[in-house]
């Protein structure tokens, strides 16, 4: 119960990534993946992939911005759920999709733009799935957070490869790279270093108001 | 010298069933004469008895490819008047209202007409044709059409010798087509063929599917067909059609000129930027299968682009 308690925002994020890979067997069990299954369980593991991405993103921001401390462990398990998703959707293109018809692939990879970023994308998260675990951490040291960094790459490059595969009608791409586009923004070293020095002085007038109050805080004695 | 794979050995039921294909091949041949759908395809001789487009036996198309279940052709649906979600499609257009119709005819005729649409249904009659369908996003389907041939519309209203192309346009009804009501696209949806592909007598104006009226999701009451082009070149529920002297834009060449062209012919070595366009998933099927040049009606429409470079003229 204690653990719970203590650890309830992690098994909340551990829930809720599992729960997309449920209802895709749910409904792959009950037949309800549309007439065109491959397409959908691709665009399914696609789509959950960004989403997860983003919110393992959106941790920081969150503990720059309202001081959210107790989100930032979850950044490996939601970016771990979200290597895991890509996995499912490139095993999807590659062997329910194309059967391993390597020319096909080719062709696809050489051809398609948007499977070219997205190739990348998996390409450039692929070393950080891989050096995710303290071990790798301590091992790499000041050199594991630079590495990580590449996902300030590769998330627009997702983004890209979602904009670039929808037919006509980019808004829900675009939608996509705004939430991207303000996280890397508030990453910029500049912005976040005002952000916290806007924070401190308010944290500092906050706790000196009220200082300030206490001899006050009731007339009447 | 070559030996045969095991996997190249066709197995016996899909032998058999191609057999008892050939078999009634032979007799629809005498039928596809009294049709005239396809009388120079057939005429060639007794063996190897030559395909048929359009006829349909024992529920595959004269490729001997398997119909596609009737559910997927009237539950999967791009009709983006209704709803880019293509299962969304059905519900949404169950109570569009497909009677009274009329199709007005015009432009550059000498016998300009608006038709009733029991009129159209009256004065041609009704043929089956088994069509493969290639949507552009990369999926098939085979659907047993009923229509009739649009040159015999077009000949009723005749063409002037200054009319080039035809301009199909559907009906414009946001109350009735939610997705009129997105302004992202230049509706209504028009769509065009140069008069001479109009004419070619695999083009049909389609009235029907599986032996029934067509459905609202299907493009209801009346809707091009034409199985050589991509899927988006047959545009549903026809109100005015038009013969004109310059190519009509249509909604997808505006919303996508570098991917979308006029002819939209079904070509594998034009390639896409999405869609692989050298193979295809046929619903229902799990794996994909190569793309045929013009979708396999090769022998009847290739003719018409003799000279052409197709790389260009997308």
């Amino acid at each position: 119960m204690l653990y719970l308690r203590k650890n309830w925002l992690r098994m909340l994020a551990h829930v809720g990534a599992l729960i997309p890979l449920a209802i895709l067997l749910w409904d792959a069990h009950l037949d309800r993946l549309t007439f065109n299954p491959i397409q959908e369980i691709t665009f399914r593991t696609g789509k959950t992939a960004l989403v997860l991405l983003v919110l393992s993103l959106v941790c920081t921001p969150l503990n720059l911005l309202l001081g959210l401390k107790q989100v930032l462990p979850l950044r490996r398990p939601l970016g771990l759920y979200a290597f895991f998703y890509v996995c499912l959707h490139l095993l999807t293109f590659v062997y329910l999709d194309y059967g391993f018809d390597l020319g096909l692939i080719r062709e696809a990879i050489v051809e398609k733009r948007y499977v070219l970023v997205g190739f990348s994308a998996f390409l450039l998260v692929l070393p950080l799935a891989i050096t995710s675990t303290k071990g790798w951490q301590r091992r790499l040291g000041k050199r594991w957070k630079s590495l990580h960094k590449l996902v300030y790459l590769a998330a627009p490059l997702a983004v890209l490869h979602f904009l670039w595969l929808v037919k006509a009608d980019i808004r829900e791409p675009l939608a996509y790279g705004a939430v991207v586009a303000t996280i890397l923004i508030l990453r910029t070293p500049a912005i976040r270093r005002s952000i916290t020095r806007f924070r401190q002085r308010r944290q500092q007038a906050a706790t000196s108001t009220t200082a300030a109050r206490v001899p006050h805080s009731d007339p009447r004695s | 010298m070559s030996s045969i794979r095991s996997s190249e050995i066709t197995p016996e039921h899909i032998y058999l069933s191609r057999r008892s294909f050939m078999r009634s091949v032979g007799t629809l041949v005498a039928g596809a004469f009294v049709l005239n759908a396809c009388g120079e395809a057939a005429s060639t001789g007794p063996a190897p008895t030559p395909p048929v487009p359009g006829t349909t036996t024992a529920g595959t198309d004269e490729l001997s490819d398997p119909l596609t279940a009737f559910e997927a052709v009237i539950g999967y649906n791009n009709y983006y008047e209704f709803s880019t979600d293509k299962e969304a499609v059905a519900p949404l257009s169950r109570d569009f209202t497909t009677s009274p119709w009329t199709v007005e005819v015009g432009g550059l005729v000498n016998k300009p007409k608006t038709y009733a649409m029991e009129d159209l249904l009256q004065r041609f009659p009704q043929e089956e044709r088994v069509y493969r369908l290639r949507c552009v996003e990369g999926w098939s389907m085979v659907i047993p059409w009923m229509g009739f041939p649009i040159n015999k519309l077009l000949n009723e209203v005749e063409p002037t010798s200054k009319a080039k192309y035809v301009r199909f346009e559907t009906v414009e009804r946001p109350e009735e087509m939610p997705g009129q009501k997105d302004g992202y696209y230049r509706w209504p949806y028009v769509e065009g063929l140069r008069l001479d592909e109009a004419m070619n007598d695999l083009a049909i104006l389609a009235t029907g599917l599986y032996g029934k009226a067509l459905l609202p999701q299907n493009g209801a009451p009346l809707r091009l067909t034409v199985p050589w082009k991509y899927g988006f070149k047959s545009i549903k529920s026809i109100v005015k059609i038009d013969l004109v002297e310059e190519p009509p834009t249509s909604l997808w060449m505006a919303a996508g000129p570098s991917e979308y062209g006029f002819y939209a012919n079904v070509n594998p070595d034009v390639p896409h930027p999405r869609w692989s366009q050298s193979s295809e998933r046929r619903i229902g099927d799990s794996g994909r299968r190569p793309t045929l040049l013009f979708n396999g009606y090769s022998d009847q429409v290739a003719g018409l682009y003799s000279g052409m470079d197709l790389r260009t003229n997308y």
